[in-house]
């Protein structure tokens, strides 16, 4: 078992920053087209994250153009370039799926100040 | 080149590929192996060498063993196996086989016993559908009828029916080789392997 830990542990990526749900994050994605890469960023905020190690994976919501547009990232992807924390969130709940059916003003998220 | 080697089945994880995909592996630990007999045309009718897997302790070992382990060193293994070869000449007594004869990419053949289910039925055993479970219904699990009448009498051979399940040696094909580990002896192999943890397996090269 001791190999399976450590080849797991050989996968995680320790550059990312610590992250929560309700957090607004830019999440910066390498595309490769052909023998280019090209580095896009979806900027958004965190709705979920789960546990699981190198699996781990976390699912950031934005507005684009009026439609609400959700991608899942494996947080120790070798696609991921970084990941820059915009602003964290005052949220009550690790799963803020709610947001999925406000609109607008109602789907703003307190910012979070110490 | 000998077709094959002994290693024993780890445990399941993933690994990311440089493009992002997450691959699903098995973990299996191959070698190393050490020859323990080599059998060649003239004597034995084929070429093949036998392998010896994993220590075993020499006061657990019957004679007939011990005397069989002497003639190719002073250790004693636990599991053997023979392996075909082209030459056997290549090959020498005692000498230690590793994972280093497969490659990364390489295309293997995995061997192993599937975990047993115990007596199953034909719903587990062979996917067979259910009945309903209410409405007055008496067919629930049942496999239902088994053949014809006065001809042919007899229930045709090889008819799915509920028995033993599991236990079986399988082989599985085409199992590509991800990683590598030759400090740890173990190498990551994408999909599933028959068996349960710790099972033994054979990880071979295609037929020549």
């Amino acid at each position: 078992m001791d190999i399976i830990k450590k080849i797991e542990n050989e996968q995680l990526r320790l550059d990312m920053p610590a992250f929560k749900s309700g957090d607004t994050v830019k999440v910066y994605v390498k595309i490769v087209e052909g023998e280019k890469t090209r580095i896009q960023v979806f900027e958004g905020v965190v709705i979920s994250k789960t546990r699981g190690g190198a699996n781990a994976h976390f699912t950031v919501r934005k507005i684009s153009s009026g439609i609400g547009v959700e991608r899942v990232f494996p947080l120790s992807s070798p696609v991921l370039d970084k990941i820059e924390l915009v602003s964290r969130g005052r949220v009550r709940r690790s799963k803020i799926y709610y947001l999925r059916d406000l609109r607008g003003k109602a789907a703003r998220i307190k910012e979070l100040r110490n | 080149m000998v077709r094959g080697m002994l290693g024993k089945k780890l445990g399941m994880t993933g690994v990311y590929a440089s493009d992002g995909k997450y691959l699903p592996v098995t973990v299996v630990k191959v070698g190393p192996c050490f020859v323990t007999q080599i059998k060649s045309e003239s004597v034995d009718g084929y070429n093949a060498i036998q392998l010896g897997f994993e220590d075993k302790k020499e006061n657990r070992t019957t004679k007939a063993l011990k005397g069989h382990f002497k003639k190719s060193g002073d250790k004693c293994f636990s599991h053997l196996k023979e392996f075909l070869v082209e030459k056997p000449d290549e090959y020498s007594l005692g000498q230690e086989i590793t994972l280093d004869m497969f490659e990364i990419g390489e295309l293997v053949e995995v061997t192993g016993t599937s975990k047993g289910r115990g007596f199953s039925g034909t719903i587990r055993r062979h996917g067979f559908s259910r009945g309903p479970e209410s409405h007055g219904c008496r067919n629930h699990r049942a496999p239902g009828s088994v053949g014809c009448s006065a001809w042919p009498s007899k229930v045709v051979r090889g008819k799915k029916m509920p028995g033993q399940f599991g236990v079986d040696k399988r082989t599985v094909r085409n199992l590509e080789i991800v990683d590598i580990r030759s400090e740890d002896n173990v190498i990551l192999v994408k999909g599933q392997v028959p068996g349960s943890k710790s099972g033994l397996i054979e990880i071979k090269r295609p037929m020549f």
